[in-house]
């Protein structure tokens, strides 16, 4: 290779040279982690050595159950995102679509998008104790405001010209919304629906960090409880890991479910 | 001389806009008689689009009125058929799904279906993209399966707005003698916009010159040139005869439209 194309602004570079780059920053981090550690220039206390963390990680599940701790917040983001698709989707479309419902609805709706999931914390433990439904509100509150408005916005995309095609072929209104509307958003819903899986991540561990009996969150305060870092290291890794996954496979699901796309 | 197929009358369209009153078309008069290729010419902002938009009932005139085949104009229906110049293609359907979107709408057999628009791809040319996605499609080859889908549906009149206005001058040049060969062969009434004279001349029987703003219908003319036609007969006497009269026509109002534009930040009336 040509290595004046690594300081050419903007300049391709090999795609085996790019995997290897990628790969070289964790490995740099990964390095420089162990360096610090391994020299005693932080104590184990605030930063044990990655392969104490790895023990720490066989520990968990080995001892504590940790595939319990994850399945239990991984339980609660299915159900709440399931609640908040099933409702927000179709309350998207519907305000990308019909001027009257975006006009009655999207004030409401883009007020309630401002008050951040964590604060209801309290307040649903108030009203709900602190099991599985409370983290389900949670998740359900952080997610669905956020989707109904991002959907609206996927609908509102839709170009007027290809509507305005469809009535011209003979469609009647609700076939427009049927065999136009609904499959041109496809594509953005599932996207939206990948970005708002992220945040639920987010506050199913706020959520858990508060009050809980189980899950990652929980795993997290309990270790500092017990001033095992290497435990909480371990666990947000395995958030980071388990979020990655459900990035790819929803971009995997986005390639299978339309190859149209551009 | 045929039947009249589309006829409008005393038709005006005015519109608020920044608070002034826009005439975009006024009086306009005209019919299109059955299995015409007829052109509205006109300089760009002058409504001839609008006039379209109206007729394939997808705005509604302020005054007149416009009846195809005795029935007046109310909203969009398949009894006109229309390409636009953007591309409109459905894109998470395939060429064939694309030609059959009215047929099925109309809940007829699937076979049934499959067969019109395996016969309109042949047309077309585009045998072998049958399952071809628009994305992968050049300029060219969407618009011809714009115009198979709005035939596919056997429509009265044909309208289209400026279909090849994106493409690049060859290949415009082929989609003009494609379209042309299309309508000898299935004898449909067209209704073609553009702002190309050499584009009005060649595919036409008549052309429909309008005015700048507020549009008019400035003046019908007759092209007598013999069918079919091919790309050659654009370097005809004959051919360059009619569109030098045509473009001194339109020039009149290229000139009108561009200083009433230049115009408009200061002036209040539109």
């Amino acid at each position: 290779m040509d290595w004046r194309s690594i300081l050419t602004p903007r300049a391709p570079i090999p795609r085996s040279f790019q995997i290897c780059l990628g790969l070289g920053g964790f490995a740099a981090v990964l390095f420089l982690w162990w360096v610090v550690t391994s020299l005693g220039l932080i104590q184990p206390f605030f930063l044990p050595r990655p392969d104490q963390v790895l023990r720490a990680g066989y520990e968990l599940f080995a001892e504590l159950d940790f595939l319990a701790d994850i399945w239990a917040s991984t339980y609660r983001i299915l159900l709440g995102f399931l609640v908040a698709s099933l409702l927000g989707v179709p309350l998207g479309l519907l305000m990308g679509t019909f001027r009257a419902a975006e006009a009655f609805f999207e004030p409401l709706v883009g007020f309630v998008r401002y008050m951040p999931a964590s604060a209801f914390i309290p307040l649903f433990i108030l009203w709900l104790g602190i099991g599985d439904l409370e983290k389900v509100a949670i998740i359900f509150v952080g997610s669905f405001f956020q989707l109904a408005l991002m959907v609206t916005v996927v609908a509102r995309a839709v170009p007027m010209e290809i509507l305005e095609t469809a009535y011209t072929l003979g469609a009647s209104r609700f076939q427009v919304i049927l065999k136009v509307l609904l499959p041109a958003s496809m594509p953005g819903m599932l996207d939206t629906l990948r970005i708002i899986m992220g945040w639920a991540w987010t506050y199913i561990i706020v959520a858990e960090l508060v009050a809980s009996e189980a899950g990652l969150g929980y795993r997290i305060l309990n270790s500092q409880r017990l001033l095992q870092t290497g435990n909480i290291i371990f666990s947000i890794i395995t958030i980071g890991v388990l979020g990655l996954l459900t990035d790819l496979g929803f971009k995997w699901l986005q390639r299978k479910l339309f190859p149209w796309t551009e | 001389m045929n039947s009249v197929r589309l006829r409008v009358e005393g038709l005006s369209k005015s519109f608020r806009s920044h608070g002034a009153e826009v005439t975009a078309l006024e009086g306009i008069q005209m019919e299109i008689r059955d299995q015409e290729f007829a052109t509205i010419l006109g300089p760009s902002g002058c409504g001839k689009s609008t006039l379209l938009r109206i007729l394939a009932g997808l705005s509604r005139p302020s005054a007149g009125s416009a009846t195809l085949d005795g029935r007046i104009i109310e909203g969009p229906g398949k009894d006109r058929g229309m390409v636009f110049q953007n591309y409109t293609l459905f894109p998470w359907l395939t060429v064939m799904e694309n030609i059959q979107f009215g047929l099925r709408l109309s809940g007829r057999e699937k076979s049934e279906c499959e067969a019109v628009a395996r016969g309109f791809v042949q047309k077309i040319g585009l045998s072998g993209f049958e399952r071809a996605y628009p994305r992968s499609l050049s300029g060219g080859m969407k618009q011809r399966v714009a115009i198979a889908r709005a035939l596919a549906n056997d429509p009265n009149i044909l309208l289209l707005d400026e279909p090849f206005g994106a493409l690049d001058t060859q290949t415009r040049s082929l989609m003009q003698e494609l379209l042309l060969q299309i309508w000898e062969e299935l004898h449909k009434t067209i209704l073609f916009v553009t702002h190309d004279v050499e584009e009005a001349v060649f595919l036409s029987d008549r052309i429909f010159v309008m005015t700048a703003r507020p549009g008019r219908i400035k003046a019908v003319l007759e092209v007598p040139l013999s069918r079919p036609r091919d790309y050659q007969v654009k370097g005809s006497p004959e051919f360059l005869r009619i569109k030098t009269e045509v473009s001194r026509l339109i020039r009149e109002e290229s000139i009108r439209a561009l200083s009433s534009s230049m115009m408009e930040p200061r002036t209040q009336e539109g």
